[in-house]
């Protein structure tokens, strides 16, 4: 199974009487972006600790490349904690130097990644000042240079875009992909779901510390229902009552939006509407990751 | 796939590393380097002062030609009422009086040498008059056994013969004044540096929590190699300035003949406060480091490595309190072989001089058994409470968890 996956194995972790995770599982491919989301508390950053070993797991394990990570591998993984840190007081070059050392690059190495990814990232220019005199962003840009710095083999970031501005997070859009596409496995988790849906080849979500889906965005909106919409200026209300698996979810000024269950044809549909009169549309509206992840979230809690 | 190959970064590298940035930081730190400075020079000037006070003559006073025969004399009297006095012999009364009215004599002895006749400016100091008093009595004494027919040298041989005698059913240990003082600016240095570096190490550790850097750190290193590397560096950097301060200060004092013992128990001294540093910081540090992990602000340290810190100023507060008027004080020989205190009271002890050798091996012997103790506990609170921010960590909690 030497195939670079990050994998994430029925870890468990309980605080106390709370439950943060119950045998979480999920796989990062190689060359891979993967988005993890959830809601607060769901546990996507106990999951994210407990594969860099900052936090130790009642059970399962965390394995790459076939073998279960210890302190060693662990040197390989990029991480950007969701509470950001770095020394305030250090000077960025200096920094970002000594986090690469503590990663095993000689000095020589440290120094030549620190100035490459200072240099990507646009703030070569702030080497030699304290990290605490820094910008927001530009603290968050620090960040992910650290997360890079050692030029890791896998890429573990929590919450990568919070506070970033437009043109900060092309950066890190344009960054991850990057190392997703150099063969590494990325996962990063986020509440812009948009911007995982529009990145991510594969989605996990996470609530009360259970996987409740994972796979490509496309994968997942083919297990939900299909909404279409038809635009037929003609057609009364009802028209498309008697149609088998059909459900009419709303009908205004001759557009109507339709359900779809199991064993429906849209072609059925079509004709239907056809004998109405014109159609002026007739599409199938694909499911945003937003919709998806609040069926799957509220299905759970009504569960 | 890009893995760099072959990550080796064994437990010595990572807390050397951790260690070289502590290093790196204290030394460039503007306090670190006034601090140094400003003990150095308070350290050389005190020397100064020292000198200044005990190493010059207090007055100088003159003879005549006539008087001159007194001068002996009257040096010997003066030292004996602990006045330091220069003599010197002028060329005339009237040189002498206008020496006397300038202020370059404090006294001038004139007449025919049988009597005692002071000229002084205004006023004659007490101390000095005494010693012209006595000298006064014994140039009448002198007379009057010439004129009974003895010999004057003869009977103050005599007399200063003459001695009480003391039986002693304990020797006393024969403290020297000198090392006294040593002993307490010993027991300052190690308290200071106890204290600065100590609290040094527990800031660092929630500067570290605060800053929350450390989850960075504690995902490719591991907690015992973060404790060990900051409280390693910390101390290097406070042993090099302890060396530097004693070392100058030593040298100071022995060159300026404020201190006047053997380099030998000097350096002695000297090496005793490096061993008791170390002893004591290790000591101390740990505990303060594990300490430190509990809380998340800055502002909590305090209260938070105040129980031990009792402990540092317990120990230095009974030492330089009853050892410099006491220094075979029973409470303070048994507080310093006992391991919490003994990094304050021992060095000042051993710097004064007449420890036993026992008591110096058993306290040592105690606080270094007393040290991997102290790492296994301190290295189980840190990895167990430097990861939770926010509230502060009850010990127990920290002690139970994981």
């Amino acid at each position: 199974m030497a195939d670079g996956r990050l994998e994430i194995d029925r870890i468990s972790k309980r605080y106390g009487d709370v439950i943060a995770l119950r045998e979480t599982t999920f796989d990062v491919r190689a060359g891979e972006l993967f988005g993890f989301v959830g809601s607060n508390g769901a546990g996507k950053t106990t999951t994210m600790r407990i594969a860099l070993g900052v936090l130790a797991a009642d059970g399962g394990e965390v394995r790459w490349d076939g073998t279960p990570i210890n302190l060693e591998t662990r040197r390989h993984i990029g991480y950007m904690p969701e509470e950001r840190g770095l020394y305030p007081k250090m000077k960025v070059g200096e920094q970002l130097v000594y986090l690469a050392r503590l990663h095993g690059l000689s000095t020589s190495a440290a120094r030549r990644s620190m100035e490459e990814w200072t240099e990507r990232l646009g703030v070569a220019p702030r080497r030699d000042d304290e990290v605490q005199k820094l910008s927001l962003g530009n603290q968050q840009r620090v960040q992910l240079a650290a997360a890079l710095i050692h030029n890791p083999g896998i890429l573990v970031l929590d919450e990568p875009f919070s506070g970033l501005d437009p043109l900060a997070v092309e950066v890190m859009s344009k960054v991850l992909l990057d190392k997703a596409s150099e063969g590494i496995p990325v996962v990063f988790s986020s509440h812009q779901l948009e911007l995982v849906e529009r990145l991510c080849h594969r989605v996990g979500i996470i609530r009360s510390g259970q996987m409740v889906a994972v796979g490509a965005v496309d994968e997942l909106r083919s297990g939900g229902t299909v909404e279409m919409v038809v635009e037929a200026p003609n057609a009364q209300a009802g028209w498309a009552g008697g149609l088998t698996g059909v459900t009419v979810r709303g009908h205004e000024n001759g557009r109507t939006v339709l359900e779809l269950g199991d064993g429906a044809d849209d072609q059925e549909v079509l004709r239907a509407a056809l004998a109405t009169g014109p159609v002026t549309e007739f599409s199938r509206r694909r499911p945003s990751l937003t919709e998806l992840y609040r069926t799957v979230v509220t299905q759970e809690v009504a569960a | 796939m890009s893995t760099p190959s072959d990550i080796q970064l064994g437990s010595w590298q990572a807390v050397s590393l951790v260690a070289g940035r502590e290093i790196n930081t204290k030394l460039r730190s503007k306090a670190f380097v006034i601090t140094t400075i400003a003990t150095l020079v308070l350290l050389i000037g005190f020397a100064l002062v020292m000198k200044a006070i005990s190493g010059g003559s207090d007055a100088t006073v003159g003879f005549t030609n006539e008087t001159s025969a007194m001068a002996k004399p009257f040096a010997a009297v003066a030292e004996s009422v602990g006045e330091s006095v220069d003599t010197k012999t002028v060329s005339g009364e009237q040189q002498g009086r206008d020496q006397v009215s300038d202020g370059s004599l404090d006294a001038l002895v004139i007449g025919d040498g049988q009597s005692v006749h002071v000229v002084v400016k205004k006023d004659l100091d007490d101390g000095l008059r005494d010693a012209f008093n006595v000298l006064a009595g014994q140039v009448a004494l002198n007379q009057q056994i010439t004129e009974l027919g003895g010999d004057p040298a003869q009977v103050g041989a005599t007399v200063a013969g003459a001695k009480a005698q003391v039986d002693q059913l304990e020797k006393p240990y024969p403290y020297d004044p000198q090392q006294l003082v040593l002993g307490i600016v010993a027991g300052i240095l190690i308290y200071m540096s106890l204290l600065i570096n100590g609290q040094m190490v527990a800031q660092g550790v929630v500067e570290e929590k605060s800053s929350r850097v450390v989850e960075l750190l504690l995902s490719t290193i591991r907690p015992w190699q973060l404790m060990a590397g900051k409280v390693l560096g910390i101390g290097l950097v406070g042993l090099l300035q302890m060396v530097v301060i004693g070392g100058v200060g030593l040298a100071a004092a022995l060159a300026l003949d404020v201190l006047t013992i053997s380099v030998t128990a000097a350096v002695g001294t000297v090496a005793w406060l490096v061993v008791w540093y170390l002893l004591g910081f290790l000591m101390y540090s740990l505990v303060f480091a594990g300490l430190g992990a509990l809380v998340s602000r800055q502002e909590d340290v305090g209260g938070v490595i105040a129980p031990a810190l009792m402990f540092v100023i317990l120990g230095y507060v009974v030492g330089i309190s009853v050892l410099p008027s006491d220094p075979d004080n029973k409470l303070a020989e048994v507080l310093s072989v006992i391991p919490v205190f003994a990094p304050t009271l021992m060095p000042m002890r051993l710097a004064m001089g007449g420890v036993p050798v026992w008591e110096a091996v058993v306290s040592v012997v105690l606080v270094v058994a007393m040290i991997p103790a102290l790492v296994w506990l301190a290295g189980k609170i840190y990895a167990n409470a430097v990861m939770r921010s926010g509230a502060r960590v009850k010990l127990t909690e920290a002690f139970r968890q994981v």
